[in-house]
């Protein structure tokens, strides 16, 4: 979809500037003429916003270190120096811890549009496991960012993670030893983490480069799942259409988090956080952060430790492998009336699990977890594979532009013109 | 011309090297032998060198001289009542002394080993009965368990309820192991050096 650059530079500087880097030729071609969809909803929008929370945390995170000091003694305190003593700064920790929530909050969004409209079938698989990668990297980012504070969840938060580590049979204690860098989690774990934390964001930045270029290879997909078969009448260049679209959905995005920065920034953490690491007394209640409630959950319902071990990180694993587990050949949930139903209970089957993530594990809620764990599997594992086989898809539209056209009920000729080729308007 | 002529040549070589054998082979293949050679001693010395060069990376991250240097603590165990705990910190984990009651160590040692999940008798658990001494951290994923709590009346785990007995041997829950107990020696009758 993306021809070759058919940028024009206006000046002298400009053509003497491009003939020798041609890197205004690239934005120009990816982020002004590239052809986007012109049925794309506003769950389309989130890719934008995800750049833009990673730029945010970015920011903020590089000011926050100017004022944190990496070790035992002295995190807790610098944190709560950057509270109070620093100019701002509550404002910019706030928007730093609850950004990371908004930036699971997007990607969750993300991944199940991706889920929803087939986004990982052929031939954007590569695509889609770039975004797998990119969510492992933000959950081991978030992790570790979770430590720095250094308050009774960070420490025991680290402990129990690091110690999954030691159900791998043989090795296991030896690479959480070397992990820790001493016998327990302490301060050479604290300065590791902070320097990987440091170190992550910029590879996810990295990873993100090569999901957009891989995106604007194969093109976007839309909700009709129907590839773009005539680039004048099914999309619309991205300049102005999906910047004004993607700037706006990220304004109201950005006024959502700032309701949690301005009134609720501690809803989302945990208050034992606010006590300061004890590695003696355990919190009687141990929980991660809300994004990783239904993997924690997961964890859990296993009764034996490798068993859990391997359930949690299989949960993330399974995503990689959606190309090829669904055998539907039609992409969008919009036209597979029975998978969107399983769709919609899987996305009540991980919300369930959070819930139970957060619950103690005892009695009824082990039991639930079990169940909705079976499903969380059994949707990738057994639905994907089976259901493409027995389904009947709807009828699809012919192209992009009839699917909008047609959802207009037909309309005049001149409303039809109009839409389908509003730029000339 | 001159190129396709010779590797026509250097392909009915080769079939004339399948049909008469090891001879021929070694005829129209020298070069490529010594070439190879090169091709594997190098590849070989850039896997060594790239190992060596990686070895000091990962190995800075095992626990260093300083944390090596805090291996060994020495406990005082004259003070401790019985039916009372002591929690000592060595290696940054917490490790409960426990001076236990008559009951508690006849409890221990009349459960029959064969009901056990990771099955040790008692006596091999202490070097005198009175004093039970093991690491506090939970075989599971690494909470400390509250003392004088759970079914066994040893300790239990509050993160995912694993419950010990009076010999921190694990009796129900998740976790896969007995409380592990740490290498120490009696000093004095009632000192101990734990590590």
């Amino acid at each position: 979809m993306s021809g070759p650059s058919t940028y024009v530079p206006k000046s002298a500087i400009g053509r003497w500037f491009e003939s020798r880097l041609p890197i205004m030729g690239l934005i120009h071609s990816s982020f002004v003429v590239y052809p986007t969809p012109r049925n794309l909803n506003y769950f389309w929008t989130f890719g934008g916003i995800l750049s833009l929370m990673l730029g945010l945390q970015i920011i903020t995170g590089i000011v926050l270190v100017m004022h944190y000091t990496p070790h035992v003694d002295y995190a807790f305190a610098s944190v709560e120096h950057i509270m109070r003593d620093v100019n701002w700064g509550w404002l910019i920790r706030y928007a730093h811890a609850n950004g990371a929530s908004m930036f699971f909050i997007a990607v969750y969004i993300h991944m199940l549009r991706g889920l929803y409209y087939g986004s990982y079938k052929a031939p954007r698989e590569v695509l889609w496991i770039l975004g797998v990668i990119i969510f492992l990297l933000m959950m081991a980012t978030a992790f570790m960012g979770y430590v720095l504070p250094w308050g009774q969840m960070s420490f025991w938060g680290a402990t129990v993670i690091t110690n999954l580590f030691s159900a791998i049979p043989l090795v296991g204690d030896a690479i959480t030893i070397w992990l820790w860098g001493g016998y327990s989690v302490d301060n050479p774990t604290l300065n590791r983490f902070f320097s990987l934390h440091y170190l992550l964001p910029f590879m996810i930045a990295g990873v993100v480069i090569l999901h957009v270029w891989a995106l604007h290879v194969t093109g976007q997909n839309n909700p009709t799942g129907v590839e773009v078969k005539d680039v004048k009448r099914d999309t619309l260049p991205f300049t102005p259409y999906a910047t004004v679209k993607d700037g706006f959905a990220m304004v109201v995005f950005l006024a959502f988090f700032s309701w949690f920065i301005f009134y609720v920034p501690n809803y989302l953490g945990h208050a034992d956080n606010y006590i300061p690491a004890n590695p003696l007394v355990t919190p009687p209640h141990i929980v991660p952060e809300w994004y990783f409630l239904p993997f924690y959950a997961i964890l859990r319902a296993i009764p034996d430790k490798l068993g859990g071990v391997i359930a949690m990180f299989g949960a993330i694993a399974v995503l990689a492998f959606l190309p090829w587990l669904d055998t539907s050949r039609v992409r969008s949930a919009a036209f597979r009336p029975v998978y969107r139903v399983f769709f919609w209970v899987f996305v009540i089957c991980c919300i369930g699990l959070g819930y139970l993530g957060a619950m103690p594990a005892e009695g009824g809620y082990v039991i639930a977890s079990q169940i909705l764990t079976f499903y969380y599997f059994a949707f990738f594992l057994l639905v994907m594979p089976l259901l493409g086989l027995f389904e009947t898809p709807k009828p699809l539209p012919a192209s992009i532009a009839d699917s909008v056209l047609m959802r207009g009920g037909g309309g005049s000729a001149m409303a039809t013109g109009a839409a389908s080729a509003p730029e000339t308007k | 011309m001159r190129a396709k002529d010779e590797r026509s040549a250097a392909a009915a070589a080769g079939r004339l090297g399948q049909d008469l054998g090891v001879i021929v082979a070694e005829a129209t293949t020298v070069e490529p032998t010594r070439r190879d050679f090169l091709y594997i001693t190098t590849a070989a010395m850039g896997a060594v060198g790239a190992g060596a060069v990686a070895w000091p990376l990962i190995s800075q991250m095992s626990p260093d001289a300083s944390t090596l240097a805090l291996a060994s603590t020495e406990v005082d165990l004259s003070a401790l009542a019985e039916g009372s705990s002591m929690t000592v910190k060595w290696r940054g984990k917490p490790v409960f002394v426990r001076h236990r009651t008559k009951k508690e160590i006849e409890e221990a040692a009349a459960t029959p080993i064969a009901q056990l999940p990771d099955p040790q008798a008692d006596a091999q658990r202490v070097k005198k009965p009175e004093f039970l001494v093991v690491i506090g951290v939970c075989t599971h994923l690494g909470c400390v368990p509250l003392g004088q709590q759970g079914d066994y009346h040893g300790w239990f785990c509050p993160c995912h309820g694993s419950h010990y007995d009076t010999s921190g041997r694990i009796r129900k829950g998740p976790a896969p192991k007995n409380l592990e107990v740490p290498s120490y020696s009696f000093i004095a009758d009632t000192k101990i050096k734990i590590g």
